[in-house]
C-alpha cells in the first residue's frame, strides 16, 4: 500500500515536471514576451535591459529551473497585462471555478447515479426510455448551446435567473463564496446545470451499462437464490460492484469539469479561472496561460491519485498486502 | 396433483412435485421449447440426480423450481408444487421468501458465486438475517458454526475474509454453507463440482450429501457426471432434448437401463478394470431446440427405432423398476402417464 502510494506520487511528480516543461516552453515559442509587454515606442536598449532583468537571456535549462523553483513556491510570475502576480490572480479566481465545478460534479453524481440504477433495473420501463433519449440529447448537444438555451428560456424569457456573473459573494478569509447569498445561489443554478449535464448523462449511461453487466453475474443470481430482498440485491450487491468504474470516470470527469469550465464560464461570464484564461489567450498573457496549465494539471494529478486510493477502499481484492494465504489459500 | 404420487410405495409424502413442466424461450424466429412436459417428484430427504447432455434442459428445470428463470425464458405450462403448495405462479415477494428458506441453491462456479466485495461473514449473516429474526451477533455465531460444519478450518478468523482469499474448493464449501444457512427443505445443486479440480470433486459431493442428510434437506443434483450420480443419488432422471427419457432408482438405471438413450449413456462411462480399447458412443448429437424431430426426440440416433417412434411421442411408462419414455415398453396399453 505504502509502496503503491510512493510509486504513484513519483509518477505524479513526473507528470507535473512534464507539464511544467510544456508550460515553460510557451514562454519561448509563443512570440516574444517583451514585444507583448512594452509599447511600440520603447527603444531597443530599453528592451534589452528589460530582457536582461527578466532573466530571458539565461540558458534554457537555467530558466526552466528557476521557473520550476518559483512555481513550487507558488510564484508564477507577473501577468504581462495586469502587472500583478499571477498567483494572486489565480487565487482570486479559484473559488469561483472550484465552487461551480464541485456543485456541477455533485449534481451530476446525485442525479446521474440514481438515473443509471433506475434505467439498469427497469430496462424496458417507459421512464427508462425517456431518460435514455434525454441523455442522448445531453451527450450530443454542445455545452455552450445548452448554456445559451438556458439563458434564453430562464434568463431572458422567464427572467427567473440571472444570466451572468456570480451574484453577491461573501468573503470568508480569502475564499469568496456565492453559496451564502440568495443571489449567489440563483446565479449558480444555470452554470452548474450547464456544466453538469454532459457529465450527468455520461455517469447515467456508465452506471446503467455497469448495472446490466453486474446483474448478469452469478453472485447476483446466487444472492437472489438465497432469497435476499430486491433492495439488498440491487443496492447492496449490484450497485457496489459498479462503483469501481464509476469512481474512475467520475474522477477523470471532475478534472474535465474544472478544466472545461472555460466554456461555461465564458457563456455565463462567470468570474472564474476559465474566463481569466480566455482573456489571457486574447492578450497573449503567457504567465497566466502557463500557470493555468500547471494548475489544471495539478488538479488532474491530485484527483487521479485520490481515485486510485478510493479503489482500495471499494475493492478488497486490491488490498493485496492483507491477503492471508491460510489453509487452502488460493 | 393428479399424477400418481403414491406409486413409489406411498411411504413418504413428496416434497416437490413437478408436473408437465414446459419452459419456453421466445426469440425472433418464434418460440423454442426448452423443457417439454417434464414431470417428476422428490421425496423428503431424497437425492434425485438429473443427468443429461448440455442443453437437455436440466439447469432450466432447476432454475424454474427456484423461480429464477432468466427472461425471456419462462414457465409456459404445468405446475411446480412444494409440499402441495403451488409455487410457480407466486408473486415475486412471496417466492423470494421461499428462496433460501425452503429451497436453497448451489451454483456451478464457486469462483463467481460469491460477491467479491463483501466478506464471507457478511454474506452469511445477511442470508440468515433475511430469513430469521436473529440479531447480528447470533447470526455471526451461527455463521461460524456453519463454516465449521462445512469444514472451513479456523472459521472464527476466516469469516472476516473476502472470497478471493479462499481457494475454489473452500469457496464451494462456503457456497454450500450459504445454501444451507437457514435449513431449506430442498437444495438444488446445479453442477456443483463441474468447475472444481477432480481431486476436490469427491470431497464436495460427499460434504453436500452428508450435510443435506444432517439438515434433512432433499437434493436435486443436476450434473452430467454419471459417476457423481451413481455415488450420491437415490433416484435419477435422465433428460434428453427437454424431456425425461427415463427415471428410476439409480442402481436400476445404471445397471439395467431400459431406454436406448440411457443405455447408450451408460455404455460411454469408462470403468476401471474393464479393458476396452474404445468406449461405446451414441452416433450423432442431441438435436437443437429448433429441430427436435417428430415423435421420440431420440429416434434419429436410436438403433431400435421403428415407425411409431418417428410419428408419436412416447410418454413415461413403467418398465418394472424404472419409468421410461420409449415405445419399446409401451405394449399392452399401459399408458397411464405416471412415474415415480
Amino acid at each position: 500500500m505504502l509502496a503503491f502510494i510512493i510509486r504513484r506520487l513519483l509518477q505524479s511528480i513526473l507528470v507535473m515536471l512534464t507539464v511544467g516543461l510544456i508550460a515553460f516552453a510557451l514562454f519561448r515559442f509563443v512570440g516574444d514576451p517583451i514585444n507583448n509587454m512594452v509599447g511600440q515606442d520603447t527603444s531597443l536598449a530599453d528592451r534589452a535591459a528589460l530582457r536582461e532583468s527578466l532573466g530571458l537571456n539565461d540558458p534554457f535549462l537555467v530558466q526552466y529551473g528557476n521557473y520550476l523553483i518559483n512555481a513550487v513556491q507558488g510564484q508564477f510570475g507577473i501577468s504581462y497585462q495586469q502587472r500583478r502576480p499571477v498567483a494572486d490572480l489565480l487565487v482570486e479566481r479559484l473559488p469561483a471555478t472550484l465552487e461551480l465545478s464541485l456543485v456541477a460534479a455533485v449534481l451530476a453524481l446525485l442525479v446521474g447515479v440514481p438515473m443509471g440504477v433506475y434505467t439498469g433495473l427497469r430496462r424496458e420501463g417507459f421512464l427508462s426510455k425517456v431518460f435514455l433519449v434525454v441523455s442522448l440529447i445531453g451527450i450530443s448537444l454542445p455545452t455552450f448551446l445548452i448554456g445559451i438555451l438556458l439563458i434564453l428560456v430562464f434568463g431572458v424569457m422567464l427572467q427567473w435567473l440571472p444570466t451572468f456573473g456570480r451574484g453577491e459573494v461573501v468573503d470568508l478569509g480569502g475564499w469568496t463564496t456565492g453559496m451564502l447569498t440568495a443571489s449567489g445561489i440563483k446565479a449558480l443554478i444555470m452554470p452548474s446545470i450547464t456544466l453538469a449535464l454532459f457529465q450527468m448523462t455520461l455517469i447515467m449511461r456508465l452506471v446503467r451499462s455497469e448495472m446490466l453487466e453486474v446483474l448478469r453475474t452469478d453472485y447476483i443470481k446466487f444472492a437472489r437464490a438465497r432469497g435476499l430482498t430486491n433492495r439488498a440485491v440491487n443496492f447492496g450487491h449490484a450497485l457496489k460492484n459498479t462503483m469501481v468504474p464509476v469512481i474512475t470516470i467520475t474522477g477523470l470527469q471532475l478534472g474535465s469539469i474544472i478544466a472545461f469550465a472555460i466554456i461555461t464560464e465564458s457563456v455565463f461570464q462567470w468570474p472564474g479561472m476559465g474566463l481569466l484564461f480566455i482573456q489571457a489567450i486574447n492578450e497573449v498573457d503567457i504567465p497566466v496561460m502557463a500557470s493555468y496549465l500547471i494548475l489544471i494539471a495539478f488538479f488532474f494529478v491530485t484527483i487521479n491519485l485520490i481515485v486510485d486510493l478510493l479503489y482500495y477502499a471499494v475493492d478488497p481484492r486490491l488490498r493485496v498486502d492483507k491477503l492471508v494465504a491460510g489453509g487452502h489459500g488460493s | 396433483m393428479s399424477a400418481g404420487a403414491m406409486s413409489d410405495g406411498g411411504k413418504k409424502r413428496p416434497l416437490l412435485q413437478v408436473e408437465d413442466l414446459r419452459i419456453e424461450i421466445p426469440n425472433r424466429r418464434g418460440t423454442l421449447i426448452a423443457v417439454d412436459g417434464v414431470s417428476f417428484q422428490i421425496d423428503e430427504g431424497e437425492v434425485l440426480g438429473v443427468v443429461g447432455e448440455s442443453g437437455a434442459g436440466k439447469s432450466l428445470t432447476g432454475s424454474a423450481v427456484i423461480g429464477l428463470l432468466e427472461p425471456p425464458c419462462h414457465v409456459a405450462g404445468g405446475q411446480i408444487l412444494l409440499e402441495g403448495r403451488r409455487i410457480d405462479s407466486l408473486p415475486y415477494e412471496e417466492m423470494r421468501r421461499i428462496r433460501g428458506r425452503e429451497i436453497g441453491m448451489v451454483f456451478q462456479d464457486p469462483l463467481t458465486s460469491l460477491n467479491p466485495l463483501y466478506t464471507i461473514g457478511r454474506q452469511l449473516g445477511e442470508t440468515i438475517r433475511t430469513h430469521t429474526d436473529m440479531g447480528e451477533s447470533a447470526a455471526r455465531r451461527r455463521s461460524i458454526e456453519l463454516l465449521q460444519e462445512v469444514g472451513i478450518p479456523a472459521a472464527e478468523r476466516r469469516i472476516d475474509q473476502y472470497p478471493h482469499e479462499f481457494s475454489g474448493g473452500m469457496r464451494q464449501r462456503v457456497v454450500i454453507a450459504l445454501a444451507l444457512a437457514v435449513n431449506p427443505r430442498l437444495v438444488i445443486a446445479d453442477e456443483p463440482t463441474t468447475a472444481l479440480d477432480v481431486s476436490i470433486q469427491a470431497q464436495i459431493i460427499a460434504l453436500l450429501k452428508k450435510l443435506c442428510r444432517e439438515h434433512g434437506a432433499a437434493v436435486m443434483l443436476i450434473t452430467h457426471d454419471m459417476g457423481v450420480i451413481a455415488e450420491t443419488a437415490d433416484r435419477v432422471a435422465v433428460m434428453y432434448a427437454g424431456r425425461i427419457a427415463e427415471i428410476g432408482p439409480v442402481a436400476e438405471v445404471i445397471r439395467n437401463a431400459r431406454h436406448p438413450y440411457t443405455h447408450g449413456l451408460m455404455g460411454s462411462i469408462p470403468l476401471v478394470g474393464h479393458d476396452v480399447t474404445r468406449l461405446a458412443q451414441i452416433d450423432g448429437a442431441m438435436p437443437r431446440l429448433n429441430a427436435i424431430p417428430q415423435g421420440c426426440a431420440f429416434n434419429p440416433r436410436c438403433t431400435k427405432a421403428f415407425d411409431l417412434c418417428r410419428q408419436e411421442r412416447p410418454e413415461l411408462v413403467s418398465t418394472g423398476a424404472t419409468h421410461a419414455a420409449c415405445w419399446l415398453y409401451d405394449e399392452g396399453g399401459r399408458r397411464d402417464g405416471t412415474h415415480g
